[in-house]
Formats: C-alpha cells, sequence, structure tokens
C-alpha cells in the first residue's frame, strides 16, 4: 500500500489543477507548492486507482463536434444527441458509438436542445427542437437527420424551451416568452422586462409555467380557447432571491425548486406559489474564517451558487460551487454534503438512486458517489459548514443566522465510490443510459461514451456466436 | 571420358536415413562418434563443396562444343567459386531423359517437331559435394540439328536433402520457367520460320521464273544438266516449302496437343495468342501462292522489321505481321542456297536470340525468385513453410503476433506471376496439373502450390480436362517417342531413380493423384471450425503434419513447443478432459457444466438470450490483487518518497541521461555488434520531426511501412536486452499482453525509439503496420491517443510542454503503465503471475535475438491458441440451458481459466485481452465499416513502482 501512496500523492497533486491543467502549462513549477496546499484541502477526495464499485471498465470516444460540446439529449433507448458551440447536433447509437445523423443547419452555437414526442395514437415519434445564437429555431427528424420545420429571424436568441406535451404546445424563452404549436405556428408571445430575458422554464400544475429572469420567478398561465388558440397571462412574479436564479426544477406534482447564485434553495409549492423551505448554503469558510482569519476578500461567489440542481421526488442534489449538497424534501433537512467535491465548479450533477448520484465538474472529471451512513456517529458533522434556515414566507429574514445548526442527527456523507477520467475539458453534461452506459460530452470537443466492460464483452460473445452459425463455422 | 554422375535415388525419409538398425548397436547416446569434430557441426558436412551458396546454371549441349554452361544465377563469379561450371555442366547434360527423338517418324515424309516433355532429375556429383535438380528442356531452333537444341536449368545445392525434400517446389518453378523460355522460343520459332519460308518462296518464284525462261528458250534447255538441276533444285525448294510449312503447322498445333508433362504450366492467354499468331501465319502460307505475285513485294521493311525485332511489343509484332502479311513484307527474301552451310562453321543461336527478349527476361527474372526462394537452410525453409502454412490456417489469430500474411500471399502470386512473360493477370494461368501428391514427402506443400483460388473454374475444368484427354491419350502417344534406345539405356542406369518422367507413376497412380486432389474442394482455411465431425478430421490432419515434420528433421521432434494452433488446442482439449477427470473430486463445482460438449446448435437455441447485467459488485480479482500486497519475489521498492526525486526531475526535466542506472546497461560487445548496428539504424531512420501532435492521422512511425519478420527478428534482440537488462520485464509484457498501454518516457530518442521497437513484439494485433505503436512522440497525448496506440515511445522534455506532458501521464495513469527509460523505473499494476516466466527471464540463457524472437513467437502462438480456444467455446460465455443465470457462466469460465489452463487472475488478464482482441476481429467486418470508434477497455487497480 505504501507503494501506492507516492503515486496516489501525485495524482491528486496533478487532479489539483486539472480543470485547467491546459492553461496552467507555465505555472507548472508551483506543481509542488500547489499540490501540497490542495493534500491540505482535501486530503480524502483522492480515491486512486482502485475502484471496485466503478463499473466503467470501457469506453469509446466519439469525436464529431468542432467546438465545446454543451447539451445531451436522450431520444431513446439507444440514441442521444449532442450539441454545441459549433451548430452542430450529432446523433448517436450508443450501443455501437456509430454517429447516426449529421444535423447542420445552425450557423452559431446551439443554446437550447430538446425533443419534441408527438403521440398520435399509436405511433410516437420523437423530434429534436433546437434553437441557436442565430436567432433560429429548428425542428428535426433525428430518424432521417432531416430538418422538418425552422424559424429564423427571431428578435432574440431563445435561452431556454419547454414542451407542454399535454397541450401540444411548446415554449421558447429568452428575450420574450413565445407559445407554438407543433407546427411551429407562434401562438402568442410577452415581451419581458428583464434585461437578461429567461433562463429556465419549467412546467407547473393547471396549465401553468414558471420562468426564471434573473431573480425573480414569474408565473404564467396558459390558456387554450375553443378555437385552439393560446393566450399567456401572467399571474404571479415571485421575487424572493437574492441573486441570480441559476436552477429551476420541478420536484414533484407539488413543489419545485429554485437555487441561486448566492447559495440560496428556495422550494415552492407547485399550486399556490408558496415557499415551503428555504435554504441558504454557506461554506464554512465564509463564517468562520472571516471571522477568525484575515481574508483577502468574501468568498467567491461562485463558491456558493447553485449551479445545478436535479431531484428524484424526494431527494434535491444540488451543486453548488464545487460541492455537493443532498437535501431531503421529505424531512427539509440536509442529508449529506461533500464541501469540496470537485476540484473545480460542478456543472451537472445526477441522482442515479436513493444513496447513488454523479457530478461532473469543470475539472474535467465526473465522480460517483454514495450516500453513506457516518462509521462513527459519535463524530459530528466537524461543525456545520453550512448555515441553515427554515422559514416560512411570512417571517423570512434576511439578517445572520439566528441558530446555527450544528448537529444534524441524522446526517450522513457523501462517499466517493469512483472518478472518470477521460475528458481533457470541462465536462459539460452527461445522460445516463442505465445498464448501457453513459454518455458525457466536454469542452473538449469530444463525447465519451463510458459502457460496462463485462457487460460489453458479453454482449461481443453473443454477437461473435451469432455470426459464427451465420457464417456456419469459421 | 564422362563419368557416370550419381543419380539419387529417391526414397522415402525413414528408408533413406536408417536402414535396418543393429538391434545389438548401443543406444545413440552411449556411442562414442567416430569422427567427432565432423559431428560437433551438422553443417560442416556442407563445407567440402567449393561452392558457399545454392546457385541456379543453365547450361547448354551445344552441338559443336557440347555441354557448355551458360549462365548462372545469381550471376556473381564468387557465388561458384572454385567450382568447375564446366565439368559440371558437362556431367548434368550427359543425363538426358528426354525423348529426344529426332527426324521422320515412319509413315510420315516430313521431318516431324519432336514436342519433348521436361524431363526433371536429381543428380549428385559426391566428389564434388555438390547436387543438383535439373531440369532440361529442349528449345527449337530451325538451324540446329533436328530442329531442337538440349538445355537445361540446375539448381546445385550442397545439400542433397534439401533438394531432394523441395523437388515439388523446385519442379513446379522450374517448370514454370521453362514454359516460359519455351514460349518464347516457340514465337521465336515461328517468326524464324516465317522468314524462311518467305526466302524459300522467293527462292521458288526466281526458279521458277529461270524456268520459265529457260522454257521460252527452248525445248532444247529443258533437258540440258543445267536445266535438270534447276528443275531439281526447284523440287528441292519446293519440298523444303512443304516441310517447313508442315513445321509451322506443328509449331502452331503445339498447343492443341495433349501435355504428357504433369509439372507443366501454362498461361491461357500466352497460348491462346500465341495460337492466334500462329495461326495467322499458317493461314498466309497454307497455300502456296501464286509465286510470282512475289516479286511485288519486299524491299521496303528490312528497316522496319529491325525496328520490332527492337520494341519486342507482341502486339506491335502481330499488327506489324498482319500488315505484312497483307500489304508489305517486313523482311526482305533471300535467296537460299541449294546446300546450306554445314553446322560448325556458322553461329548458334544463343538463350536470348532462341526466345524473345521479354520472355527471355522474364525466366530470368523468375529464376532468380526461384534462388532467391530458396535460399537458406533445408531446416529453415522446412519451418518458414511449415509456419506459413500453419499461418494460412489460423487466420482468425494471425493479426495478434504473426506479420501479415496478406504479403505473403502476395509474394505467393508473384513468384507465379512472372512466369506468364507479358505479366497477364494471375488468373489466367492453368496449372495443367498439380505436382502428385504422391511423390511429395511433405503434403503440407500442397498448400502452397495450390492456386490462389482452388475453385476458380479454368482450374477445375483443366483438372478434368487432363483427367479426360491426358490419362488416355498420353498413353497412346507416349509410346514412340518414349521407347527410344537412348531412353532405354538410361533408364537401365537409373532403375529407382527419382525423376519425374511418367515412367514411375502409371495412369492409374495419376488418376488417383487427381482424385485426391479434387476430393479437397473446400478452402483448407474453412477446417477451423468447432465442428466435432471436423475437429476430429483435423486432428488427424495435425498429427499427421507433425509426423512427416518429425521425419523431415529429427531435431523437431524433441521440440516440446507445438507450432500448430491445432495442435495446441487439441494439446488443450485432452489436458481439459484430463482435467475434467480429476475434477471429480467434488473441487469443482461447475464440473457438470464443463462436460458440456462444443456444439454450435448450442447457440442456436440460445440465441435471443441476453444476460441482465449484474449488480455492480466487487470485482473479486481486484480484492485478490490488494491482498498480494506484500510482495517476496518480486523487486519492488517501497518508497513512497521514491517519487520526489523523480518529480523534481520531471518539473525541471533536468537531463537524466547520467543516471546511475546508466552503468547496467550491458556491454556491447557481449550481444555483438548486430545490436549496435540495429540501433544505429533504427536511432537514424528516423526523424526528430516525426510527432507533432496527435491530431494527425496514426501514421506507422514505429517501422514506417509493413513490418517485416527482418525488423521483428532484429527487435528480438532488443527485447532480449529488454528482458535481460530489466528484472521488471515481465511486469511490463504483462501490461502489453493485457492490453494497458504502455508509455516508454525517456530524453533520449534513440534509446526511447529503441525500447519501443523491442516491445512492439509484444502487443497484440499491432495492425499491419504497426499501427498501434507510436515509436516517439513529444507533446502530451489524449485520451484518443491511448486509445489508438499501446506502446508510446513519450518524450521527456524540460518546459511547458513537459509539465503538461507529465500532467497527461498522470491523469491517465490509471490506463497506462510508464517505463522511465531514464530512471529505468516502471510503474504499473503489480503482476504475480507465472505465465510470461519463461519469456521474461532476466537470467535467461538465450543470447541471440533471433532465438529469443523465436522463442517468443512460440509463446505468443501459444496464448493465442489458448485465446482462441477461449473465445469459440460457446458455454464459456452463453449459458448452456435458459435456467442459467449469468453468474453460472462466469464461474464457468473462472473456472476454465484458473483450472483447466491454470491462468492466475492476472494471467487471465492476458487472455481475455486477448479474446476480446479476436471477438473485435472477427467481428469487425461487419460492425467496422461504419467508423464507429473502437473500444478502450480498462480496469481500475492499483499500480506500484518497480525500480532495478
Amino acid at each position: 500500500m505504501t507503494a501506492d501512496l507516492g503515486w496516489s500523492q501525485t495524482e491528486s497533486c496533478f487532479g489539483g489543477f486539472s480543470g485547467v491543467g491546459k492553461l496552467r502549462a507555465p505555472w507548472s513549477l508551483f506543481v509542488s507548492t500547489l499540490s501540497l496546499l490542495r493534500l491540505q484541502k482535501s486530503p480524502v477526495l483522492c480515491i486512486g486507482e482502485e475502484q471496485p464499485k466503478n463499473w466503467f471498465t470501457e469506453l469509446q470516444v466519439l469525436k464529431g463536434h468542432f467546438d465545446i460540446v454543451r447539451f445531451l439529449v436522450q431520444i431513446d433507448d439507444f440514441r442521444c444527441a449532442s450539441a454545441g458551440d459549433d451548430g452542430l447536433v450529432l446523433v448517436w447509437n450508443i450501443e455501437t458509438g456509430e454517429r447516426l445523423q449529421e444535423l447542420r443547419g445552425h450557423s452559431q452555437q446551439i443554446t437550447a436542445i430538446t425533443t419534441f414526442t408527438c403521440n398520435d395514437g399509436l405511433m410516437s415519434h420523437t423530434s429534436l427542437i433546437t434553437a441557436s445564437s442565430d436567432r433560429s429555431l429548428s425542428l428535426w427528424d433525428p430518424d432521417t437527420g432531416n430538418r422538418v420545420q425552422t424559424i429564423s429571424d427571431l428578435q432574440s436568441s431563445v435561452k431556454c424551451l419547454l414542451v407542454l406535451e399535454r397541450l401540444c404546445v411548446w415554449v421558447s424563452g429568452g428575450e420574450e416568452l413565445c407559445v407554438w404549436n407543433k407546427d411551429f405556428q407562434l401562438q402568442c408571445h410577452r415581451q419581458n422586462h428583464s434585461d437578461t430575458g429567461i433562463t429556465a422554464l419549467i412546467e407547473l400544475p393547471k396549465n401553468c409555467i414558471a420562468a426564471a429572469m434573473d431573480k425573480e420567478i414569474m408565473i404564467y398561465r396558459l390558456t387554450v380557447s375553443p378555437d385552439s388558440s393560446v393566450s399567456v397571462a401572467e399571474l404571479r412574479c415571485l421575487s424572493d432571491h437574492q441573486d441570480q436564479i441559476r436552477a429551476l426544477i420541478n420536484i414533484n406534482d407539488g413543489l419545485f425548486a429554485s437555487g441561486s447564485h448566492a447559495g440560496e434553495l428556495i422550494l415552492w409549492d407547485a399550486v399556490d406559489w408558496n415557499i415551503l423551505a428555504y435554504e441558504h448554503i454557506l461554506w464554512e469558510e465564509s463564517q468562520t474564517c472571516a471571522q477568525a482569519e484575515i481574508r483577502l476578500g468574501a468568498p467567491k461567489p461562485s463558491e456558493m451558487s447553485i449551479q445545478h440542481l436535479t431531484t428524484n421526488g424526494q431527494l434535491v442534489l444540488a451543486a453548488v460551487g464545487s460541492g455537493l449538497y443532498v437535501y431531503s424534501v421529505l424531512t427539509k433537512t440536509v442529508v449529506a454534503y461533500r464541501k469540496v467535491a470537485h476540484d473545480s465548479n460542478i456543472l451537472h450533477t445526477m441522482l442515479l438512486s436513493d444513496s447513488e448520484l454523479m457530478s461532473c465538474s469543470e475539472d474535467g472529471s465526473v465522480r460517483m458517489w454514495e450516500i453513506q451512513d457516518l462509521p462513527l456517529p459519535a463524530e459530528p458533522a466537524s461543525a456545520g459548514f453550512f448555515g441553515m434556515w427554515t422559514f416560512s414566507r411570512s417571517n423570512k429574514q434576511t439578517g445572520p443566522p439566528s441558530k446555527k445548526i450544528v448537529d444534524v442527527p441524522n446526517i450522513r456523507t457523501l462517499e466517493l465510490t469512483g472518478d472518470l477520467i477521460g475528458h481533457s475539458g470541462a465536462v459539460q453534461m452527461f445522460v445516463s443510459f442505465k445498464e448501457n452506459g453513459l454518455v458525457t460530452c466536454s469542452a473538449d470537443h469530444l463525447l465519451i461514451l463510458w459502457k460496462n466492460g463485462e457487460r460489453q464483452s458479453h454482449l461481443r460473445s453473443l454477437a461473435l456466436f451469432k455470426k459464427l452459425e451465420e457464417n456456419s463455422g469459421l | 571420358m564422362i563419368g557416370s554422375p550419381d543419380v539419387v535415388a529417391f526414397t522415402k525419409e525413414d528408408e533413406y536415413g536408417q536402414t535396418n538398425p543393429d538391434p545389438y548397436a548401443l543406444p545413440e547416446e552411449f556411442s562414442i562418434p567416430l569422427h567427432p569434430l565432423a559431428d560437433s557441426n551438422p553443417w560442416a558436412k556442407t563445407s567440402y563443396a567449393k561452392f558457399t551458396k545454392d546457385f541456379i546454371l543453365i547450361s547448354e549441349f551445344s552441338e559443336q562444343v557440347g555441354p557448355q554452361p551458360l549462365l548462372t544465377i545469381p550471376d556473381d563469379p564468387k557465388v561458384c567459386g572454385t567450382f568447375d561450371l564446366n565439368y559440371f555442366s558437362l556431367r548434368i547434360m550427359s543425363v538426358d531423359y528426354q525423348a529426344s527423338f529426332v527426324g521422320h517418324p515412319p509413315g510420315s515424309g516430313y521431318p516431324r517437331l519432336s514436342f519433348v516433355e521436361d524431363s526433371r532429375v536429381v543428380l549428385g556429383d559426391s566428389k564434388e559435394g555438390a547436387f543438383a535438380y535439373v531440369h532440361h528442356l529442349t528449345l527449337y531452333d530451325l538451324e540446329a540439328r533436328g530442329f531442337v537444341r538440349p538445355f537445361c536449368m540446375a539448381y546445385v545445392s550442397a545439400d542433397e536433402r534439401k533438394i531432394m525434400l523441395q523437388f515439388q517446389e523446385l519442379s513446379l518453378r522450374f517448370s514454370q520457367a521453362s514454359e516460359c523460355l519455351k514460349a518464347g522460343n516457340r514465337r521465336a520459332f515461328a517468326k524464324e520460320l516465317q522468314r524462311k519460308l518467305r526466302d524459300l518462296e522467293y527462292t521458288h518464284s526466281v526458279l521458277q521464273r529461270e524456268e520459265g525462261l529457260q522454257r521460252e528458250a527452248g525445248p532444247q534447255c529443258i533437258y540440258s544438266a543445267h536445266a535438270v538441276e534447276k528443275a531439281n533444285e526447284l523440287a528441292n525448294v519446293e519440298k523444303s516449302i512443304y516441310e517447313h510449312r508442315d513445321l509451322l503447322r506443328q509449331i502452331s498445333s503445339y498447343h492443341c496437343r495433349p501435355r504428357r508433362d504433369p509439372h507443366a504450366v501454362t498461361c491461357q492467354k500466352c497460348m491462346t495468342e500465341c495460337l492466334s499468331e500462329c495461326e495467322a501465319l499458317l493461314d498466309k502460307y497454307a497455300k502456296l501462292a501464286n509465286p510470282f505475285n512475289y516479286t511485288d513485294k519486299g524491299g521496303k521493311g528490312e528497316e522496319r522489321q529491325s525496328q520490332i525485332d527492337v520494341e519486342g511489343g507482341e502486339e506491335e509484332v502481330e499488327e506489324d505481321e498482319d500488315e505484312g502479311v497483307k500489304r508489305r513484307p517486313s523482311y526482305t527474301p533471300q535467296l537460299i542456297k541449294a546446300k546450306s552451310a554445314k553446322c560448325f562453321d556458322k553461329r548458334l543461336k544463343t538463350l536470348q536470340e532462341l526466345c524473345d527478349q521479354t520472355f527471355y527476361e522474364a525466366t530470368v527474372q523468375l529464376l532468380k525468385e526461384t534462388e532467391r526462394s530458396f535460399r537458406g537452410d533445408l531446416c529453415y525453409l522446412h519451418t518458414c513453410r511449415l509456419d506459413k502454412t500453419l499461418r494460412r490456417r489460423q487466420r482468425v489469430t494471425n493479426f495478434l503476433f504473426e506479420e501479415d500474411l496478406g504479403d505473403d500471399d502476395e509474394d505467393e502470386g508473384g513468384t507465379l506471376r512472372p512466369f506468364c512473360a507479358v505479366n497477364h493477370a494471375v488468373d489466367n494461368y492453368t496449372l495443367l496439373n498439380p505436382p502428385p501428391i504422391v511423390l511429395g514427402p511433405e503434403p503440407l506443400e500442397l498448400d502452397s502450390l495450390e492456386p490462389p483460388d482452388p475453385l476458380d473454374p479454368a482450374s477445375e475444368t483443366s483438372h478434368t480436362q487432363e483427367s479426360e484427354l491426358g490419362v488416355g491419350e498420353s498413353h497412346l502417344e507416349s509410346s514412340p517417342s518414349d521407347q527410344t534406345l537412348e531412353t532405354q539405356e538410361s533408364s537401365e542406369e537409373t532403375k529407382g531413380s527419382f525423376s519425374s518422367d511418367k515412367s514411375g507413376l502409371g495412369p492409374a497412380e495419376k488418376q488417383q493423384s487427381l482424385a485426391s486432389v479434387r476430393s479437397k474442394p473446400h478452402d483448407p482455411d474453412s477446417d477451423l471450425t468447432l465442428d466435432p465431425d471436423h475437429n476430429t478430421g483435423l486432428e488427424r490432419e495435425s498429427s499427421s503434419e507433425e509426423t512427416t515434420a518429425g521425419e523431415d528433421e529429427g531435431d523437431t521432434g524433441g521440440d516440446q513447443t507445438p507450432v500448430s494452433l491445432l495442435e495446441v488446442v487439441s494439446e488443450l482439449e485432452a489436458s481439459r478432459e484430463d482435467d475434467c477427470e480429476r475434477g471429480s473430486d467434488g473441487a469443482c463445482e461447475m464440473e457438470s457444466d464443463l462436460l458440456v460438449p462444443i456444439d454450435t446448435a448450442c447457440c442456436m437455441a440460445q440465441e435471443g438470450f441476453l444476460y441482465e447485467a449484474s449488480a455492480p459488485e466487487a470485482d473479486p480479482h481486484l480484492d485478490q490483487s490488494s491482498h498480494h500486497q506484500p510482495f517476496q519475489t518480486l523487486v519492488v521498492n517501497q518508497e513512497p518518497q521514491a517519487l520526489l526525486p523523480l518529480q523534481d526531475d520531471y518539473a525541471v526535466g533536468s537531463p537524466c541521461s547520467e543516471s546511475p542506472a546508466a552503468g547496467l546497461e550491458l556491454p556491447v560487445g557481449l550481444l555483438g555488434d548486430a545490436v549496435s548496428r540495429t540501433s544505429v539504424e533504427d536511432g537514424s531512420d528516423c526523424t526528430m520531426s516525426a510527432s507533432t501532435g496527435s491530431e494527425r492521422a496514426a501514421s506507422p512511425l514505429g517501422y514506417g511501412g509493413v513490418v517485416t519478420l527482418r525488423q521483428r527478428k532484429k527487435a528480438g534482440q532488443g527485447a532480449l536486452r529488454f528482458v535481460r537488462q530489466y528484472p521488471f520485464a515481465i511486469q511490463a509484457l504483462w501490461c502489453l499482453l493485457s492490453g494497458r498501454t504502455l508509455v516508454v518516457f525517456g530524453a533520449d530518442e534513440g534509446r526511447v525509439r529503441r525500447l519501443v521497437a523491442a516491445l512492439a513484439l509484444f502487443v497484440p494485433g499491432p495492425g499491419k503496420c504497426g499501427e498501434r505503436v507510436q515509436a516517439w512522440l513529444s507533446c502530451p497525448f489524449t485520451l484518443t491517443d491511448l486509445q489508438r496506440w499501446k506502446l508510446i515511445g513519450l518524450q521527456r522534455v524540460a518546459s511547458p510542454v513537459g509539465s503538461s506532458m507529465l500532467y497527461s501521464l498522470s491523469r491517465y495513469s490509471r490506463y497506462i503503465c510508464i517505463l522511465d527509460a531514464d530512471q529505468k523505473t516502471l510503474r504499473c499494476p503489480p503482476y504475480h503471475g507465472q505465465l510470461l516466466a519463461n519469456i521474461a527471464d532476466h537470467r535467461t540463457y538465450i543470447r541471440r535475438g533471433s532465438t529469443y524472437f523465436l522463442h517468443v513467437q512460440s509463446t505468443l502462438c501459444r496464448l493465442a491458441a489458448k485465446a482462441f480456444l477461449f473465445t469459440f467455446t460457446h458455454h464459456l460465455h452463453l449459458p448452456v440451458s435458459s435456467t442459467e443465470g449469468p453468474e453460472v457462466v462466469e464461474g464457468r469460465r473462472r473456472c476454465f481459466l484458473q483450472e483447466q489452463l491454470g491462468l492466475g487472475e492476472e494471467d487471465s488478464q492476458i487472455l481475455l485481452y486477448l479474446s476480446q482482441l479476436i471477438t473485435q476481429q472477427y467481428l469487425q467486418p461487419a460492425t467496422g465499416s461504419n467508423a464507429a470508434a473502437p473500444c478502450f477497455s480498462f480496469n481500475y487497480t492499483t499500480s506500484v513502482l518497480y525500480k532495478i
């Protein structure tokens, strides 16, 4: 084991600045000092090379993009589409790693992509809707690669898309909110007052949608008149966030959540839009260090910015800076957290099951975590790294914390069970195809398809004997 | 006085080598050799021959000066040394088994061209220590006695056995050469006849004119002596014309004549071309056209003809001749004297003149090729051939460790190509009769001698033709010419001699051999099925191969390394059965499953079955390897600090060439200067700018082209050196063989390149041009590079680039092993297996690179065979019944690897990797076309740092 130690040290040393490894080249002489710092800061984060729980033992590198790949959407059980700054949308077969289609048409980077499933009784057909900085929207058929519909010369570029399958319409959000029917006809639109425009859209019950705009969440209601024309009415503006809203998700039928740049996590009632819980995530440094030591400055906002939220209905996983934070909706408490889960900002997360989760980060790695009980209950969570409040909407305060929960009784830890290293740039996003594998996309223009090597080799064996039989012998 | 040469008896090897052993003699190991000095070197025997290398000699029995050597191949006086070519020509030409019947056969008024088949005989001159395969042939020459010129081509060697055992191949190749010469000769002969006929017709017309003048002059002149003479002359000329016309007919009917030579090979296209040409000529001279119309022709074509001769292009010739037939003659006819000069005062045509220049050159080329292909010791040749044949049979696994066979196939085609001098496509040729199996001591050779496409309809039909025509008619026809006095005489001397003239091979036998050829209709490659029926047949075949091998070379008998894949497979199968029997003590609960027969029907039933991926559970072997942490046998330095100075080096990139380990390099002298030469060569052929980035196409930098056997043997030297020098070589080899990319990291390009070249031997499936090997890379690599290259030479550089390189090294450290050429360290997962111990023993007694190379080859071949068996054994991968879960299969597989193959966890990884490669290779045609990225497998294990 000792022989191994030397190398795991180096690994963590290099892992330390890996997120910007390409840029750091001239600073190479500082490697050792950097690594020392890192070692002190997060001694446990290096899992090393032995990862028995990591079953991704095979990978395929999918090339095709020429610029940062930012989006991945799953089309069906074996296909996914990737889109990025090169304006290309590529459709992949994740079983074989083949590139099935190349959807060309956008001249600038793709800003949003979503699937659009048309259910006409028997058949359901999935199409892709893409939005690009060239201020156009397109509908693609991923089977043929055809551009079925396209709208160009929009007033502004679309930043987010939302499909309301129930109403057979879809909504695009940017500086204006537009509602389209499935034939790409504009049903209605509404100009926004905010400069930043709509950054996120979710669907709420009763034909409502929530749109995140800067620090506010706007609630709109869509009404479909008998002549099947759609109109949009603004119902409410929720302005409880102190900072820009970064993430907006549906949790279940009755709840949705939003996270802000300042680390506020708010749980909302989906029907009457009341605050159910308010969580302000502050890492330790911002409090203790500020008092105890000479601070050079406040913690960088990104260190507590909620970059991404994901949920499985019971748990909400928040990516806060480079840390992870698991919040239980039922108990409205933090279940587990890891202050420094990555070496750099986390860009995307996913809850694989009640106890397993996955995150990817600007440092170029994907990490897999398991929520585990603390081995020693006596060891507290070392003086809570975050402040936490639970308020009703009425007595909401913005002052300093009145009460600091030091011991959360049943807090558990996030243990690193494996990491996937392959990308040489920030991993933007990933999509899991369950046992079929995992697709990651990255700023290094690549997609990597991670697979279970054992399963793949079994599949290959099957194919081999099938072919053997077809050829009737060798 | 010409002494009778030793005609070497062709006997079976066993009879020849060991004639009735004395039952009372001491066993060989106790007997004291009579001539210890001579016996100490088995090759010393040949040393009393006056030449050093085998060569090919072409001689002629000149009617003027007797036997004389014409040329040797290679055309270098050094080749034959002090060997007396004149004397030897005399000896080999003094035995001519050709039926050289000359003159008028009874019942025919015209001289007949003797269609003499070639004869092949092995002659020896024990005094000179020279043995020769002698191929006699006759060429036509209008001016020669009986219109024939006897020639012979001889393959001269000091090793009698070599000739005997290579007889089939020699015969085939020389037959090709002979056919080529003869084809050219017929062409030239026809041309000569044409010329002669023109002369004759001209003479005829002149004589007729004279006669006409005489007749006009008056009746009194008709009966004058002069007139009678003229009339006789005219009659003579007419007779001569008829004779020559008949000769022309004969020569053009050459092709229609059934061949009695069982070894004759012809090119269909040449045949037809030649035929049509001759027919055109024949048509032209078929009837004695109005002789007077000849006068208005001629005189213009002289320079034209010479031009044609220079060009030699056959189409041109044909065309011109067509024109010549119609419009102008391409030759100025000459008056022919009634009495032509007798043979001694005229110059005989040279071989070049006798044959068309193109054909002559092609023949020489062919012979050169032949000489080249027979270079080397018999043992070597035989092993090569064996190797090639076996490799051709194991196409599925060849890509792993064998050099490309496609190259060899081309080579094979290449040897067949030039016999058709005008370079027709290979598929044009027809092997009239494949060499009979009965004569050949090596059934193996049949494969290599068979035409590339045995199902070629042309050859098929020719077989049937041969069997229909050849057997019946040749028997009839052979009687007059074969039963000459000469032949009878010689055949008395040569009783029991080995000559391929049909004397020893009756029609029945021949038919038998044909039948046996035809009874093998399918491609031999298709034999490699796991079908039990086939399997037994194969085993039989492989065992017969083995016995022949044992017969042919006594030394292979004791060799413990089986070369044949099938042999290994059968061996494994046998051991598996043994194991199954032994395993009945209940140690292995999979026992019953293991007895499941390999049946392809099995997969038919289970076709649609897909097992659910088992929940990600701890890989047992990972656990195991972690238990192995306390090392006892391996030299591992376990200092955690060991890395720190290393890192400094990395960071500042200090040149480490002066490292203390430098002294550990073996002195060059020990390994001979071949090494140093190799290294210099290897180092010099590369340019520094070779690597610029990972984006470029995978250029075969490692070798710069198809990896040849020679390069691989050279690499063997380097590999041996590596193994002897580094105690952790075994780990490095294991990494390569189990599919983990090995990065050779160093500052000195030459050293890194040498290491890479040496280690490339162990890269499974290196690709045709070594695509999986990158000899020198001076920029940081990415994941795609790791996927593409399995062996990378990486430049250690100071400065920013170096640090980003280090960054990539450490970042991807889980996928790679790092061999630091400067520090002499290796970082890789620990290996404790025994599988590679015999090729990576640093105390090995092997001193020669090529020996080591062969040693490695045999080990790797064994591995490939095991992997083949593993891959294609159905029940090791798929459930046998629907009730079986994946874990049962998994257990069975584990059991197979551990119990039957006796492989530890790490050794199993090698097999699994090879098996994966085989699977991918096998499936590739189906899936590989659509540019799906290749898979890259790895596992998560801890690495350790090994030091010297």
